[in-house]
């Protein structure tokens, strides 16, 4: 169901572009649109898988990119790519952004693990907190030197400036995610603990901070083509996890896809709305990602930390019957 | 599996001191003693958790630092109590986190095999597409040893099974541990707070005050009425039920 919708989407936006369509329209199409289309793909596989991993690592449900302080840090990475080398290019933003962010997360883990309280809300709150103090680091910075002009276009994500030769970076993510699916046994491991990861033979530190950096150079990917996204990371892994469990391998593809799906109807509805101008899609999945949250938080509040299944029902009560009849 | 002059501090306090014993194979052992005795510390050690400051844990030959973790977690499989995972995983998905050493993710049909066994082992076919964040304390302390057993190893460590466990419970999970032991052969030690479970349960019983070795030996040597009693600091009687010493202590 998860592809047929995938599908649903492409030929919706094909359609939309197309439907007046020239050849004119098909340039377009080649140098705006598809790039457009496959950042916004890259961006809510990405984002979400990255707030996956990083939910499993740190053993919280409430860890993400945002969460995380891993945005804020690739931001800060940009913005120290443009102070000391203006003329940089894309790739060079890239790297600062890259670097930035997997220090910043490590930073915080390595924080997070010092401090021996596991209080669930605790730990995404130091994590906003740290992300804060690098905002203002950031923010400082760029009122000091003039460049919260050039800086707005990180701070609030947009697809809007995604065309042909200014994107390519996103795709970095496709390696990544498939990395990300090679080691989802070993990230599942780890998220159990260390006496857990111990036992099995399973090197603790080395896969967490494997793993950190392969979601924070996921983020990283992301926030230097399309700008920071939040809540994508936060939310996507728990409603897949609500419905299909903890264990990595079978919840990746589910959601990637989901993510994918997510930006991409609130892509469409930032673009309908106020057409033929469009809002930024940082808005957008900011309230309905808002709204999908208090509702993720109510029901469980509701139903406590019982899963949610479909169908799955009969084949459960007469399992039970069964058990009952013996 | 020897253990020789076994020394650990924190914070420049010796937890464990130039403790010294051998491991007979094939046999249930206890570690008892009070509270900061330093049996838990022990047997992190033993399972490599924990590093030492000095000392030697002599693992088929080999000293224990010496062992490739991988090739090590199929020869030895520990539980600490600190298995409270917070994560929604099915008790299939669990056991066969068992078999990572043998084969990382992907299963072979001989895996798949000997996942099934170890979930019919600990009767857990009803449960096995269950979460285990759904099941009952006892349900998923079974889990995890069915766990342990996919791990195929023959050296089992527990730390304090039975604890949070009701009456009913706690002594089915030393039934286990006993078909452990005798059924598949394994080596078993464990840390026990209730000394009569050890005494019923085990073929050894190691006693430890203090960081050392109290007294170590068969259930009839160690628990006797002055040993207990030196160790615990409260008056002991023991009795005998159905030829093995049980303790009353006041």
């Amino acid at each position: 169901m998860s592809v047929c919708s995938l599908f649903i989407g492409v030929l919706d936006i094909r359609l939309s572009e197309l439907i007046s369509g020239d050849i004119r329209q098909w340039e377009i199409f080649f140098i705006s649109r598809l790039p457009r289309l496959l950042a916004i793909l890259c961006t809510g596989i990405g984002m979400s898988v990255a707030g996956l991993i990083m939910q499993q690592l740190c053993m919280n449900k409430f860890v993400s990119p945002t969460t995380g302080a891993t945005i804020s840090s690739a931001q800060f990475g940009i913005l120290i790519a443009l102070l000391f080398m203006p003329s940089s290019t894309l790739w060079g933003r890239a790297i600062f952004a890259f670097i930035a962010a997997i220090l910043g997360t490590w930073i915080f883990v390595w924080f997070i693990q010092r401090i021996q309280f596991k209080d669930v809300v605790m730990v995404p709150l130091v994590g906003i907190m740290f992300g804060n103090v690098i905002n203002g680091i950031t923010n400082y910075l760029a009122y000091k030197y003039e460049m919260t002009q050039a800086l707005s276009s990180w701070l609030v994500g947009h697809f809007s400036m995604v065309l042909r030769g200014r994107y390519e970076i996103v795709y970095l993510v496709v390696p990544l995610v498939i990395l990300a699916f090679i080691f989802a046994n070993h990230f599942n491991i780890v998220g159990m603990g260390k006496d857990f990861s111990k036992n099995l033979g399973v090197p603790y530190n080395f896969v967490l901070f494997m793993g950190l950096s392969i979601a924070a150079m996921i983020t990283a990917s992301v926030v230097v083509v399309v700008g920071s996204i939040s809540y994508i990371g936060l939310i996507v892994p728990n409603l897949v996890a609500m419905f299909k469990g903890d264990k990595i391998r079978g919840t990746i593809v589910d959601t990637a896809l989901f993510g994918a799906i997510f930006v991409l109807v609130c892509d469409i509805i930032g673009r309908v709305v106020i057409a033929p101008y469009e809002l930024p899609i940082e808005l957008i999945i900011g309230i309905l990602g808002s709204i999908v949250f208090i509702g993720l938080l109510l029901y469980r509040l509701k139903n406590g930390r019982k899963a949610i299944r479909f169908g799955k029902k009969d084949t459960n009560t007469t399992l039970l019957k069964g058990g009952a009849g013996k | 599996m020897i253990v020789e002059k076994l020394t650990k501090k924190y914070d420049g306090k010796t937890v464990v001191d130039e403790v010294s014993f051998e491991i007979p194979k094939g046999k249930v052992i206890s570690m008892i003693g009070p509270n900061g005795a330093g049996k838990s510390t022990v047997m992190g050690i033993l399972s490599r958790l924990i590093a030492r400051d000095s000392g030697l844990v002599k693992f088929d030959g080999t000293d224990i630092s010496k062992w490739k973790s991988k090739e090590l977690s199929k020869r030895l499989a520990i539980l600490t109590q600190s298995n409270n995972i917070q994560m929604k995983l099915t008790v299939r998905e669990l056991v066969a986190f068992g078999r990572f050493p043998y084969s990382g993710g992907h299963l072979t049909p001989e895996d798949k095999e000997i996942i099934n066994k170890a979930i019919g082992y600990m009767e857990l076919e009803e449960f096995q597409d269950r979460f285990i964040d759904e099941l009952s304390g006892g349900q998923r302390q079974r889990a995890y040893i069915a766990m342990v057993i996919a791990q195929d190893t023959e050296y089992v460590l527990l730390d304090e099974p039975t604890n949070n466990l009701d009456i009913y419970h706690a002594t089915n999970m030393m039934k286990i541990v006993r078909r452990l032991c005798d059924e598949l052969g394994k080596t078993v030690i464990l840390v026990l707070h209730e000394i009569n479970y050890a005494a019923f349960y085990s073929d050894y019983i190691c006693a430890f005050t203090d960081g050392k070795i109290a007294k170590f030996g068969t259930v009839k040597e160690v628990m006797t009425k002055e040993t207990l009693s030196d160790i615990y600091n409260v008056e002991f009687e023991i009795m005998e039920i159905e030829g093995k010493p049980l303790s009353i202590y006041y």
